[in-house]
């Protein structure tokens, strides 16, 4: 069944993307970055830990669970340092999606080239 | 005069179909790559002997990995044509745009090029995410305490 959720949650989230750039004069970058701040936003009132539990994988593959993982790592040291917490354990989640970018597209901008 | 009226009328609804049947694509890629992702957390949660939580970190990897490979490859913007926000909102669009802006400025030498141009494109969500997940934070020590 939760295979069917993850089917839902996914595609929804892509669905209403694809209704604004089609809708709107918005450009892929603008859809990616408003739905990061949708992620953190639903996520600083743990709305969005409700969807994972719902949808499983589903719901950390749209580009929303990047910001519900900056902020969960970052209110997970909020709550042992306080306040500076914020600063230290922002990227203790996402580092793996972000390291692994960067490490990927260097060495295969070094093996491939562009196709145009 | 006939012509123009029915060019008008045609042009006002031909996006419009297109625009429905974009949404459906989107829908059916996004989701299927949802079941993907659920599939490879339970995967590697299970083969490897590790709780769902570390998993999902795995799978965000590989998602990486084949959004990387394929923009590489030069796969992936005709998949992106065809399936639009179905492959951007998931995790491999941050891959693809960062990818392809890599291998476009490569050619302009690695400090200048590659360095200073890789995060053009996939800058803004790292940017935006941080800013407001610093403002949202506050928010919640604030409220909730």
């Amino acid at each position: 069944m939760i295979y069917v959720h993850a089917f839902i949650f996914c595609g929804i989230v892509c669905m209403i993307g694809q209704l604004i750039l089609d809708n709107t004069k918005l450009t892929p970058g603008h859809i990616t970055t408003m739905f990061v701040i949708i992620g953190a936003f639903l996520d600083s009132f743990n709305i969005y830990d409700k969807f994972v539990l719902w949808a499983g994988g589903g719901a950390l593959v749209p580009i929303t669970s990047f910001g519900h993982l900056l902020i969960h790592g970052a209110m997970d040291t909020v709550n042992t340092f306080g306040v500076m917490g914020l600063f230290m354990g922002m990227f203790d989640l996402t580092s793996s999606g972000i390291v692994a970018a960067i490490i990927f597209s260097f060495f295969f901008s070094l093996f491939f080239s562009p196709r145009d | 005069m006939e012509k123009i009226k029915y060019q008008k009328l045609v042009d006002k609804h031909t996006p419009k179909e297109n625009i429905l049947l974009n949404a459906l694509i989107g829908f059916i890629v996004g989701g299927f790559l949802g079941v993907v992702g659920e599939v490879l957390v339970e995967l590697y949660s299970y083969y490897l002997h590790i709780p769902s939580k570390d998993a999902s970190v795995f799978m965000i990897v590989t998602l990486i990995f084949i959004g990387c490979f394929l923009t590489a490859l030069g796969f992936f913007d005709n998949l992106v044509k065809f399936a639009k926000c179905g492959l951007i909102v998931p995790i491999t669009g941050f891959a693809h745009a960062m990818m392809s802006a890599a291998l476009e400025y490569r050619k302009e030498g690695f400090v200048t090029g590659l360095g200073a141009n890789m995060f053009k494109l996939a800058g803004s969500v790292i940017l935006f995410g941080v800013v407001s997940a610093y403002v949202f934070g506050l928010l919640r020590i604030i409220l909730i305490g």
